[in-house]
Order: C-alpha cells, then sequence, then structure tokens
C-alpha cells in the first residue's frame, strides 16, 4: 500500500513538475484573497459607518439608499456568478488581467458581508458610550473613531475572521473565469494524472494549514485585544 | 398541543427520510455488484459543452456520441442513463465505477490509456486553433508566447503545456475559452474541430487556421479490465460501422461540405 502511495504522489507532484501547479495556484489564491480582503475591510468599514449613521441620525439618506442596494444585490447572488459577471460582462470590452478581475469580483462581495459585520459591531456598543462621548465634547465623528469603533472592533473580530475563512475558500471557485487558483491547479494535475485522491488531498490540506495558521494568529490578536479587560 | 403537532410531523419526516435512504441503499447495492446490465442500465458520463458531439437541447443531452451510445445500447439490449458532469472528471468517474463508460468525445492517448480502457475508435478529430479574423497568428508555430485559451482536461489543453512561453488559461468549458477569445482577453483557442466549427459560427470575427494542431481519434472509455463489457461494445460499434449507421448518426449532425 505504502508503495502504491509513493508511487501516487511521484505520479501526481513529481513527474513533469506538477507540484509547479500547486504552488502557483497557491500564489494566485493568497493573492487575491489578501487584497480582496483588503478592499472588503475598506468598503465594508464605509458602508458600515455610512449605514450606522443614518440609523443614529437620519442623515446620508442618499447614500444609505445606495448602500442597501450594494448589500441586496451581493447578499442575494452567489459570488461565482458575480466573478463570471464581472469578468464576461462588466469588463466584456477591456481586460485588466484574470487577477485583478477577481480580487475586484472577492472583494466587494467580502464588503458587503464585512459592512455588516461592522455594523453589528457599532450596534453592540451601548448608547451610553456614545452619549458620555458627546458629553465629554467630542463631535459625532469623534466619538465613534476613539469612543465607539475601539469596543466595537473588539466585538467582531471572531466573525470577521470568520469571514475572511469564509473568504478565502471561497476563492476556490476563481477557476471559472480560466484563472489558476489553488483549487484548479489541484484540477489541472487530476486532469493529467486522473487520479482524484492525492491532488484533491493535497489542496484540502493546504487550505486546511492555511484556514489554521490564521485562526492561531486571530487567537493571539484577540488576547492581545482583551488585555484591556484586566 | 401545538408540541405535539411539531414532534409528530417531526418523526413523520425522520421516517420519510429513512425509508428514502434504505431505497437508495439497495438499489447502490446491485449496481456495486457491477451487474449494471442486469439492471438493465448502463451509465453514461460526458461532458455537455462540445457540440454537435454533446449538448443540451430542450433539456436533454443530444449529439453525435449520446446517439452513438443508445445504439450501442440498444444492440446490447440495456437502457441508457446519460449524466453531465466536468470534462476532467470523466475518467475519475469511469475509474470509481461511478460510470459504466464515457463517451465525450474523448482522444485516444497514451496517458488515459493507462488509466482506462478505450473502445475501438467511432470518429476522426482534430485539433484547431481558433483565432480572431485578422490575427497574426497564421500556424501553429505562432502561437510560442501568446495567451492561449483551452478547456481544462482536454487534449488541446495537454498539448498546450508544449507550447514556448505560452501563457494557458484553462477554462472549465470550451465555450468560456471562446468567449475570452472574442472579447479579445486571449490570443488563440486549441479546441476540437467539430465544436470548434460550431463555436465559429456562432461568434462572429473569428476563424479556424487552416493548418490542424494535431489530428486524433475518438473512442469510449471503460473501467480498465472490464473485459466483457469492452468487447460488447466493441462488436456493437463494429456492427454499427458496417450497417452504415454510424455513418449516418454523424451525418445527422454535421453536414458535409
Amino acid at each position: 500500500m505504502w508503495e502504491k502511495l509513493r508511487d501516487d504522489f511521484y505520479q501526481n507532484f513529481i513527474v513533469d513538475d506538477r507540484w509547479k501547479y500547486i504552488t502557483g495556484g497557491l500564489q494566485n489564491t493568497l493573492k487575491i484573497t489578501f487584497f480582496a480582503v483588503l478592499i472588503g475591510i475598506v468598503l465594508g468599514f464605509l458602508v458600515a459607518i455610512i449605514r450606522s449613521t443614518y440609523e443614529n441620525t437620519h442623515k446620508l439618506k442618499l447614500l444609505n439608499a445606495v448602500c442597501s442596494v450594494y448589500l441586496t444585490v451581493i447578499r442575494g447572488t452567489p459570488v461565482v456568478v458575480q466573478l463570471m459577471i464581472m469578468y464576461f460582462v462588466i469588463f466584456a470590452s477591456t481586460d485588466p488581467g484574470q487577477v485583478p478581475t477577481a480580487i475586484l469580483a472577492f472583494g466587494i462581495n467580502s464588503g458587503a458581508y464585512v459592512a455588516e459585520i461592522f455594523r453589528s459591531g457599532i450596534s453592540s456598543i451601548e448608547k451610553g458610550q456614545f452619549e458620555a462621548g458627546r458629553s465629554l465634547g467630542f463631535n459625532y465623528a469623534q466619538t465613534m473613531w476613539f469612543i465607539v469603533m475601539p469596543q466595537a472592533f473588539k466585538n467582531v473580530v471572531p466573525t470577521l475572521a470568520n469571514e475572511f475563512i469564509v473568504l478565502l475558500k471561497e476563492t476556490s471557485v476563481a477557476g471559472y473565469i480560466g484563472l489558476q487558483d489553488l483549487t484548479k491547479g489541484g484540477d489541472i494535475i487530476k486532469s493529467r494524472t486522473y487520479s482524484a485522491f492525492m491532488p484533491l488531498i493535497a489542496v484540502a490540506v493546504i487550505y486546511l494549514v492555511m484556514v489554521m495558521v490564521f485562526s492561531y494568529l486571530v487567537k493571539l490578536l484577540e488576547r492581545r485585544l482583551h488585555r484591556s479587560e484586566h | 398541543m401545538k408540541k405535539n403537532v411539531i414532534a409528530i410531523a417531526g418523526v413523520v419526516c425522520m421516517a420519510a427520510l429513512l425509508t428514502a435512504c434504505a431505497g437508495s441503499g439497495t438499489k447502490t447495492e446491485t449496481t456495486a455488484a457491477g451487474q449494471q446490465e442486469a439492471a438493465g442500465k448502463l451509465v453514461m458520463v460526458t461532458n455537455a459543452e462540445f457540440p454537435p458531439y454533446e449538448y443540451y437541447d430542450n433539456n436533454k443531452v443530444v449529439g453525435i456520441d449520446v446517439d452513438i451510445a443508445s445504439a450501442i445500447a440498444d444492440k446490447m439490449g440495456v437502457e441508457l442513463d446519460v449524466q453531465d458532469m466536468a470534462f476532467d472528471s470523466l475518467i475519475p468517474a469511469v475509474q470509481s465505477g461511478k460510470a459504466d463508460f464515457t463517451a465525450a468525445g474523448m482522444t485516444v492517448n497514451e496517458d488515459r490509456m493507462k488509466n482506462v480502457d478505450f473502445t475501438d475508435t467511432y470518429a476522426e478529430a482534430a485539433q484547431v486553433i481558433i483565432v480572431k479574423e485578422g490575427s497574426e497568428i497564421k500556424t501553429p508555430d505562432d502561437l510560442s508566447g501568446k495567451k492561449i485559451g483551452v478547456q481544462t482536461g482536454t487534449t488541446g489543453d495537454i498539448y498546450a503545456d508544449d507550447i514556448e512561453e505560452a501563457n494557458v488559461q484553462r477554462f472549465n468549458k470550451g465555450m468560456e475559452a471562446v468567449m475570452a477569445l472574442s472579447q479579445g482577453k486571449i490570443d488563440a483557442v486549441i479546441i476540437d474541430r467539430e465544436p470548434a466549427k460550431v463555436f465559429v459560427k456562432e461568434n462572429a470575427g473569428l476563424a479556424i487556421l487552416d493548418e490542424a494542431f494535431t489530428e486524433e481519434e475518438y473512442a469510449i472509455a471503460i473501467k480498465k479490465g472490464n473485459t466483457e463489457l469492452l468487447d460488447k461494445m466493441n462488436s456493437a460499434i463494429k456492427e454499427l460501422k458496417e450497417s452504415g449507421e454510424l455513418k449516418k448518426i454523424v451525418d445527422k449532425y454535421i453536414t458535409a461540405e
């Protein structure tokens, strides 16, 4: 049995330098996830601020309406459909490259979820905190930035981490636009060797390790954030 | 009272689920025993993105391969069940016994022969190059250093690996590669000749290069070692060839030029 496994491993990863499909794919997966997370945080932060400002003060009515539409559309459609629309419809006549297309699609998608996470964080902070800030002489923005946000962020770290784990795994559909990500790398090997076991398990293990490392880092961050409570 | 209703509903659902599972359990047992023919059914897998060999028409998978397979099934006196899946999953599906055979415009090549048994070939084929009209690519040699679109796992994909400095982009469907080509995202698509003709007809501004990339032949793939099925299929294919039925099927889909 070991002999067969070794032979399988050799066929799937060593022959023709097939491991390069995996490493090349991994690079793209990491690139897409990293930049999509950045776009997601920025977009999500802006949308959350607009939405909760509207909730609190009833200002920014128009922007709030735009944000609602964005959330409805993005959360109401599958990410793989959004990705293909981005590639085949929105960028039909221009070509920014597949990786940037994917980054944009996944970033815009993630932004919608991050926005709701931030907003729930903001509303989890008692009104009294906000009022205390205002009575100390801070204006609305200052109160938000110095008093509400730091506490809200601490509350949302676990959910936010969860969203990024989901995003990392969701990038596995990037192959739909001919892009070679980690999953597609495994698929290409599978299409060359006709064995499903090795490439799929290898891909699964790599995702698992990435998520475990990320979860560990989040745990460290959470510990650091909770130091102020003691 | 309300609780009771919910509890009863729950029990009913569970019971329904259990019987459903039990039902499918017995079914898989018979097929797992390799008695597909006794059960009167042959499971064929294909990738229905490959006109005119297999494609969807009125919610049904049709095409040359499907017609040939059902003619073979008729001769064997069994029912044919056609399932559609990704091209690169076809051989693993046959190997793992999830399907009895695959007829998917599949080219016979050495790597594949290590993993499945092929029947006698039933069609001549070729990999051709689709470009935009007026493209600077005139022959297969011009492909080096270009962005080439292919369908994952097809022979076009495998040959594209050998092109120098080519940037190969692998799509799930041949049609998607062709769309990327007509949108100017890639420079050329390598794909089988007959689907290429259909794609070019449906998309204005594309052309097929006169010089084919490679010549090849299609056959049906069966799980390795299943000589009984292989022999039966081979004799059915032979009969179809001799009676002219095979040619009739092909002519139905490909009008001679």
